[in-house]
């Protein structure tokens, strides 16, 4: 396939390898923000080529792993809704909630509905016009303005069954939360290639400027990591901190100003919950009141009670990048991806479904 | 979850665009890069083009990863 194929190229990724290893002198500590990015790293065997002098430590970058309990409950209790259709995509479906997941209620015969595209959610309403259609927005900068354009392709067809639950989360102010919280010390970003692609790279410069760390948006092929690694490794050794793009075919500067003048027509930043970083200002994303009668939370009157934990899960401090799945007692015993206690087991971008799927610390 | 995969657009038909993914034919929203065209490979997430890859700089990093695999891992 272009575009991927080209950057999976084994003889160029030697050559980066070497690169790393001829420049690599201090040691230093990247998080790659990103579980798409985790997913590559682990599938390629990244972590196992790149020498000593480099550490790699998985970050929050898994929108459903930092979905907190109490969100997960809302989505439960819209899907207990009788003549409500819950849409959703697929990784959601395992979440275990405080009390249940989706999957537990779609056995008992709850219409819970995996889709592939925000556009399938909305041809679900079309085509069910008695029934409520709810769609569980989940995701980050990437995935907000397809929901926000569905909102609005909703409102120009003026369809009135189609709402959404805006989970959305926005990633530049939780890695100024983490930063804050100084429980991880970095020496470099890997920053998310799809999120950068909306938001630009600008978004990411008050890291290298305010807290000194090395930032380089990165691609998902495995050449985009090393070329990532490569390029902030060369920060480290010069004793530059700066944004820097690795992923030029996907990542403008400015991002996406259009995707981004839909988002904000549709939404406004506000408060987040994030799993075991807590509430982060600014850093959710809320429908505006102009198109508020779309907004699942506000349309339907949900009460899922209290949010509980899974006793001894720690994927809140492996979100923080201050654990990681082998310090989990529960890590390949008790929770596996076919049981899976935490959200960082059931995703498939999960810091623990990666190190359970590639056999680290097994 | 932020996954997006190269589709090349086949046709467009208002903010819709028929696009080849891998060898299949799939349907895929316009409304995020309304100025993408026949011929324009494009990353497409949720089943909404996000944008327009670069094809020049694609084929940038490619020659600079060249440059380096050539000189060994020396420069670049």
């Amino acid at each position: 396939m272009r575009f991927i194929t080209e950057f999976r190229r084994s003889d160029l990724a030697e050559g980066l390898i070497t690169q790393i290893r001829h420049r690599s002198q201090t040691p230093a500590r990247f998080m790659e923000f990103c579980g798409g990015h985790t997913v590559t790293i682990f599938r390629y065997g990244i972590r196992q080529v790149l020498p000593a002098t480099i550490e790699m430590v998985s970050g929050p970058g898994c929108p459903i792993c930092v979905t907190a309990n109490a969100d997960l409950d809302k989505a439960i209790a819209l899907a207990q809704i009788p003549e409500a259709i819950t849409a959703t995509f697929g990784d959601m479906l395992k979440v275990p909630g405080s009390h249940t997941s989706l999957q537990e209620l779609k056995a008992d015969g709850a219409d819970v509905r995996m889709v592939y595209s925000t556009s399938d959610a909305l041809n679900m309403a079309e085509e069910n016009p008695t029934k409520s259609v709810v769609l569980l927005g989940i995701g980050f900068e990437t995935t907000a303005p397809t929901v926000a354009a569905s909102i609005l392709q909703a409102a120009d067809k003026r369809i009135s069954n189609y709402y959404v639950l805006s989970l959305h989360k926005l990633c530049p102010p939780v890695i100024r939360a983490i930063l804050d919280a100084g429980e991880v010390r970095l020496h470099g970003l890997i920053c998310p290639g799809h999120v950068s692609t909306i938001i630009g790279s600008h978004p990411w410069e008050f890291i290298a400027r305010d807290y000194g760390i090395p930032c380089v948006v990165s691609g998902f092929e495995p050449l985009d990591i090393l070329q990532c690694v490569a390029m902030l490794v060369a920060q480290v050794e010069e004793g530059r901190s700066e944004v820097e793009i690795a992923y030029r075919r996907g990542v403008r500067p400015e991002g996406n100003q259009e995707a981004l003048r839909i988002m904000e027509r549709v939404f406004e930043p506000g408060p987040a919950t994030w799993r075991g970083i807590g509430e982060v200002p600014d850093s959710g994303l809320k429908i505006r009141t102009e198109y508020q009668h779309f907004d699942a939370e506000l349309a339907f009157d949900i009460n899922p009670g209290p949010p509980s934990q899974p006793e001894g899960c720690i994927c809140g401090d492996i979100l923080r990048g201050v654990k990681t799945p082998v310090d989990c007692r529960l890590f390949g015993k008790a929770c596996t991806p076919q049981y899976p206690v935490g959200p960082c087991m059931v995703s498939s971008e999960g810091s623990c479904a990666a190190y359970y799927n590639y056999g680290e610390g097994l | 979850m932020c996954l997006a995969i190269p589709a090349l657009i086949k046709s467009i038909e208002d903010k819709e665009a028929e696009a080849e993914i891998g060898g299949i034919s799939r349907r895929i929203s316009l409304w995020l890069t309304p100025e993408a065209e026949v011929g324009d490979y494009v990353l497409v997430h949720t089943g909404y083009a996000i944008n327009v890859l670069d094809q020049e700089e694609a084929a940038e990093t490619l020659r600079l990863l060249e440059e380096i695999a050539e000189l060994g891992g020396e420069e670049g």
